[in-house]
């Protein structure tokens, strides 16, 4: 079997996702179109050897349905031959098409291959698509269908995290994140989001508050308790856990990902086209893994995912320098951190979704990409990206830098 | 035609009216099917008629599907012994669809037909007229309308879920599908049920009026470009209904009613498609449906056995019939009030008698306020309450009770109290008055003792609040005559409520029973099982209120006190368990008295919700090891069963429709069950008691399967079978 190694990686910058974000003006195919021209443009790629592009996007309907990456390819004027595929593993398909990318060279379907993700949550909302889950009875009623906020704040009262450490965290994020610009951790990967004239409508991430303190966070009302409350999902989740008595509702906006537009790409290939269009590859996919975890609390894949991508690639916790795990609530990432008993300073540690956001089908090519940049600063070697995903799911990959 | 007149009048319009020979009301019954589709063939193939009206010659226009009926035809499993499973099921299908196939005959006849709803129209009753192209009501307040399928485990199976959600927007149409609940004409107009209101000897008028002037034999979801109002399942502005509304029934019925489940999905699924597949689809969920015990034990319980025990069955025969015009009522408490009020309701003149005159007025008090209620709410007029008030008398004198053909005793549990209450009574009403004592704990036998005509002693066990629980328990003191049952299950008639009649023992029926539930809790608790774990398998049960949130209504220390109680009563047999030193230490030692001191096993700050005590984690220590939830869910309906079954044994009760009916309607035991003995037969005694003995072994021997369901067990026998009610009475 073929090795599958990134070349490079790009992505856009976050921008708000709602009427005032700086993205909204921007089509969701021009996103795509940016990344795959930067990363065309900075390897300087004879497109042609392309053979496929993936991207994940999770509302494929409207202006980013119909198979978009493929119509992003034609639009950035890639090789008529480069083919392009769209996929939606919900909140992991950026990392799912990245690894669907990867397989692709190391089954030897192709040779060189695009990963990556595109989602305009300010043009397409969240939930455009519809979908049996929350809505056919039967569905609803056999999984105990609860949406994801509840999961989340069910995570925190089952593992005992209060409001206070769920913002703690957040801050924490904010911090990160915001040290990570000021030093420029992410520049050598952000592709600015251009005009129709070629003018800079966007250069950083727009979401983040660095300035978040506890207090200000304290004043925000949970996000969830009244659908909760209201619309029977807290008595539908006590249902499945019936060990809990009531729901401590703890994440709103400012401890949950932010709702943000953008994309992402990485450029992924077997050695010898790399060596054939003299590129250096930077680092090889070890291993990945997708999991089924209890669809009800939904979004504690990770623990599970984690284990799984750890032995098939036949490695321990402590062989991971570096984990990336998205940031999609604050509980999920310190349940995650707490069931593998993992220190802090080795997660997220240029901050994540909470302080920069997370383009639903973007979000794990974005997180990848960032882990590898920071194996490179730290001169380190490996890494895992993983993220929660609905329905109970978890996707992971781990890189090694060659 | 035996069900059907017809007579086409000089217009060409065919007048049809129902009106079933030897019946109170017109049902859904397979001999009036088959006319309905005798007429519609005269209809189509007679040119000379223009339309029809569809009307009935009784007071009531049809109230449903003949449940007896069907019931025999669940039952009756298969066909011949050769049947393929699937062939089976097709004749299944083609059974249930048959309804559904006929009445989209009918709308689709090409000839407009109005359905002129002279009276209550349920069921089939009302799906017959939703398949006619217009429908016109009599203007009487007390005609209902409605779709009660799903309150006894049923789904419309005649179109219900598709015209009716076609007809008036699925957001409208679910609740009154999901909740059965019925309209009168004018509220049923107001939703867009039926077409126009008038008074009730113009409907037929009205009726072909509408055809001569207007006549559209289309359906709306027939015509060109029709869209169902306010969208399907997938439409903008409504994908709500489904998303919460699944949410919300879940939240409500724990999943245990596959019924609502169903009529979701018929929704659901039948709205994305053209009415006939929506048929289809439906006529597949109700045969579904149909195959499920829940369905079956449903119909059985809350419809042919209440039904049954409400019109007299159990009341001895030969005895004459019996009215009682006055009665006296010792206790003016809590229950003394409301047994006066529906009493009173029903034209009964009552005594209502306390120790001091203040307390006897209160107990009057009671009842106008919930006239003033039901007046405020309009559903009483003025006129009315003070007919009710005048004929309840509060007072202390005991010479008032001159006259009584019923004494109801409702004083405080003390067998002195009541041995003194019960003399000064006797001491003024004829010999062949009835005394019923409205104890719930205290054996009446031994009451009677203080009785000097104990063969006129009776319990009558009422449940609280009255005036809205629906079920009397009838306690059979050694000495109780026939007559006096006899008369005292004409009073509960009278007073629209459903009798129960079971034997003496201490807490009868009922009590004994809810009981095991309760106490099934503490026992939980002790073990060291999570109380949040606890009380949501109380709930996901289907019980009403959770176990240690029971305990704090009716008081702990109501609690202790029967264990004290039973204690001295029993001695050595007493049973101390780790459950019962509990309630002890949280009495005696912590002064918890549950919710009427705000702090029992929950607490219960004055500015929000209750919530279980922190401190009970230190009480007992949670085990490391906490069970599935089904295990305790388990422990908790077999518990309750198992003692059930003692009580047959026992001849505590002797008729599983007492058994199931009392159980429902008494203390709330989960109705989709059709109550703990259905339950038992549900599961198979031989299961039953291989199940309960592994919970003996496990838990103690308040589980071991007694003698009676041993025996059952080994042949194989089921309760409905070997105490086949209606085999006991031919």
């Amino acid at each position: 079997m073929a090795e599958a190694y990134i070349y490079d990686h790009v992505r856009t910058p976050r921008g708000k996702g709602k009427a005032s974000g700086s993205l909204h003006e921007v089509t969701p195919i021009e996103l795509g179109t940016q990344v795959l021209e930067a990363l065309r443009d900075r390897n300087e790629l004879d497109t042609s050897k392309v053979d496929d592009v993936v991207f994940g996007c999770v509302s494929p309907v409207g202006e980013q349905g119909g198979d978009i990456t493929r119509i992003a390819v034609l639009n950035a004027d890639y090789a008529e031959t480069t083919a392009g595929v769209q996929i939606n593993r919900f909140c992991a398909s950026g990392l799912e098409a990245t690894n669907m990318a990867a397989a692709k060279v190391m089954s030897g379907e192709a040779d060189m291959t695009i990963g990556g993700g595109i989602e305009s949550m300010s043009r397409v909302p969240m939930g455009s698509d519809g979908g049996p889950w929350a809505s056919n009875p039967e569905a609803a009623f056999k999984t105990y269908f609860t949406p994801q906020g509840i999961g989340a704040d069910l995570i925190a009262t089952k593992h005992g995290f209060s409001r206070d450490d769920v913002d703690a965290y957040a801050i924490e994020s904010q911090k990160r994140a915001a040290n990570a610009w000021e030093k420029g951790y992410f520049k050598n990967s952000i592709v600015p989001v251009k005009d129709q004239i070629g003018l800079t409508l966007l250069d950083h991430d727009e979401h983040m508050r660095p300035d978040t303190t506890m207090q200000s966070l304290g004043s925000l009302d949970p996000s969830f308790s009244v659908l909760g409350e209201t619309a029977g999902f807290d008595a539908v989740a006590l249902q499945r856990y019936p060990e809990v008595e009531a729901i401590n509702h703890v994440h709103h906006a400012g401890n949950s990902s932010g709702i943000v537009d953008g994309s992402a790409g990485i450029l992924l290939g077997n050695k010898e086209v790399g060596e054939a269009a003299g590129l250096k590859p930077r680092a090889r996919i070890r291993a990945m893994a997708s999991i089924g975890s209890e669809p009800s609390i939904m979004l504690t894949g990770p623990e599970f995912v984690a284990q799984k991508c750890l032995n098939r690639a036949g490695m321990t916790k402590d062989d991971i320098d570096l984990w990336e795990l998205n940031e999609a609530f604050a509980s999920v990432v310190m349940r995650f951190m707490q069931a593998h008993d993992l220190d802090h300073e080795k997660v997220n540690v240029n901050g994540g979704a909470i302080a920069m956001g997370h383009p639903l089908g973007a979000t794990g090519a974005m997180i990848l990409g960032t882990v590898l940049d920071e194996l490179e600063r730290r001169d380190q070697k490996t890494a895992m990206a993983l993220l929660c995903v609905g329905a109970g799911m978890g996707t992971a990959t781990i890189i090694e830098r060659v | 035609m035996e069900n059907f007149s017809f007579d086409v009048d000089s217009d060409g319009i065919a007048l049809i009216t129902w009106d079933m020979p030897d019946r109170t009301m017109n049902v859904l019954s397979a001999s009036s099917m088959a006319e309905i589709r005798e007429w519609i063939g005269t209809v189509i193939g007679d040119e000379k008629i223009k339309g029809a009206v569809l009307t009935s010659g009784k007071a009531a226009f049809c109230a449903g599907a003949d449940l007896g009926e069907m019931e025999g035809n669940a039952s009756e499993a298969g066909g011949g012994g050769e049947e393929s499973a699937e062939d089976k099921t097709r004749r299944a299908f083609d059974n249930a669809y048959a309804f559904n196939k006929l009445l989209r005959e009918l709308e689709t006849c090409g000839k407009p037909i109005v359905a002129a709803i002279n009276g209550l129209a349920m069921g089939g009753g009302l799906e017959v007229t939703l398949a006619c192209h217009y429908r016109v009501v009599a203007d009487n307040d007390r005609i209902q309308l409605g779709l009660p399928e799903a309150k006894v485990g049923l789904l419309p199976g005649g179109g219900g879920t598709q015209r009716l959600p076609r007809l008036i927007g699925m957001a409208g149409a679910l609740p009154l599908i999901l909740e059965g609940k019925s309209l009168n004409p004018a509220k049923a107009q107001k939703a867009g049920i039926v077409h126009k209101v008038v008074p009730g000897d113009q409907i037929v008028a009205e009726a072909k009026r509408w055809i001569k002037e207007e006549g559209d034999a289309q359906q709306p979801w027939d015509k060109k470009g029709y869209k169902i109002p306010g969208g399907g399942p997938h439409d903008k502005g409504s994908q709500g209904t489904f998303v919460v509304g699944n949410a919300m029934l879940r939240a409500n019925t724990y999943g245990n009613y596959p019924a609502q489940r169903f009529i979701m999905s018929c929704v659901y699924e039948g709205c994305q498609v053209p009415i006939e597949a929506g048929l289809r689809i439906e006529s597949r969920y109700f045969v579904k449906l149909l195959g499920m015990p829940e369905s079956k034990n449903m119909i059985r319980s809350l419809f042919l056995s209440s039904q049954e025990l409400g019109k007299g069955a159990r009341r001895p025969q030969g005895e004459p019939e019996s009215d009682v015009k006055k009665m006296g009522i010792l206790g003016a408490g809590m229950m003394g009030a409301g047994i006066a009020y529906v009493s009173a309701m029903a034209g009964i003149e009552c005594v209502l008698i306390d120790r001091d005159q203040e307390s006897a007025d209160k107990g009057k008090d009671y009842s106008v306020k919930l006239l003033d209620k039901a007046i405020s709410r309009g559903k009483m007029k003025e006129e009315k309450k003070e007919q009710v008030l005048s004929l309840i008398t509060p007072t202390t004198d005991y010479e008032q009770l001159k006259g009584s053909d019923l004494i109801v005793e409702a004083v405080f549990e003390d067998r002195d109290i009541k041995a003194d209450v019960t003399a000064k009574a006797e001491a003024v009403i004829a010999d062949t008055a009835v005394f019923g004592s409205n104890t719930s704990t205290l054996p009446i036998t031994g009451l009677a003792t203080k009785s000097s005509r104990p063969d006129n002693f009776i319990g009558i066990h009422y449940f609280s609040p009255v005036d809205k629980m629906p079920l009397v328990e009838i306690i059979m003191g050694e000495k109780t005559s026939a007559s006096a049952l006899a008369k005292s299950l004409d009073y509960v008639k009278k007073i629209r409520k459903t009798p129960i009649v079971v034997n003496d023992s201490r807490g009868f029926y009922t009590s004994r029973c809810f009981g095991t539930y309760v106490q099934e809790g503490i026992h939980m608790l002790s073990e060291g099982i999570k109380p949040a774990l606890i009380e949501n398998a109380g709930k996901m049960t289907g019980m009403p209120v959770p176990p240690l949130a029971m305990n704090d209504e009716v008081s702990l220390d109501l609690a202790y006190h029967v264990q004290k109680q039973t204690k001295e009563d029993l001695g050595d047999k007493f049973e101390e368990t780790p459950g019962t030193q509990l309630i002890e230490k949280m009495v005696v030692d912590l002064g918890r008295l549950g919710r009427k001191n705000g702090k029992g096993f929950y607490e219960y700050p004055s500015d929000g919700k209750k919530f279980i005590w922190p401190g009970l984690g230190d009480l007992v220590e949670e085990s490391a090891d906490q069970p599935d939830v089904d295990e305790l869910k388990k422990r908790f309906m077999y518990r309750q069963a198992i003692e059930a079954a003692r009580c047959f044994e026992e001849e505590v009760v002797t008729d599983v429709r007492d058994a199931d009916v009392g159980a429902i309607m008494g203390w709330g035991f989960a109705p989709y069950t059709g109550g703990p003995i259905s339950l038992i037969d549900t599961v198979g005694t031989k299961r039953f008691v291989e199940e309960c003995d592994r919970l003996a072994q496990k838990y103690g021997p308040r589980f071991a399967p007694n003698a009676l369901l041993r025996e059952m067990a080994e042949k194989g026998e089921t309760f409905y079978a070997r105490f086949n009610p209606h085999k006991q009475a031919a």
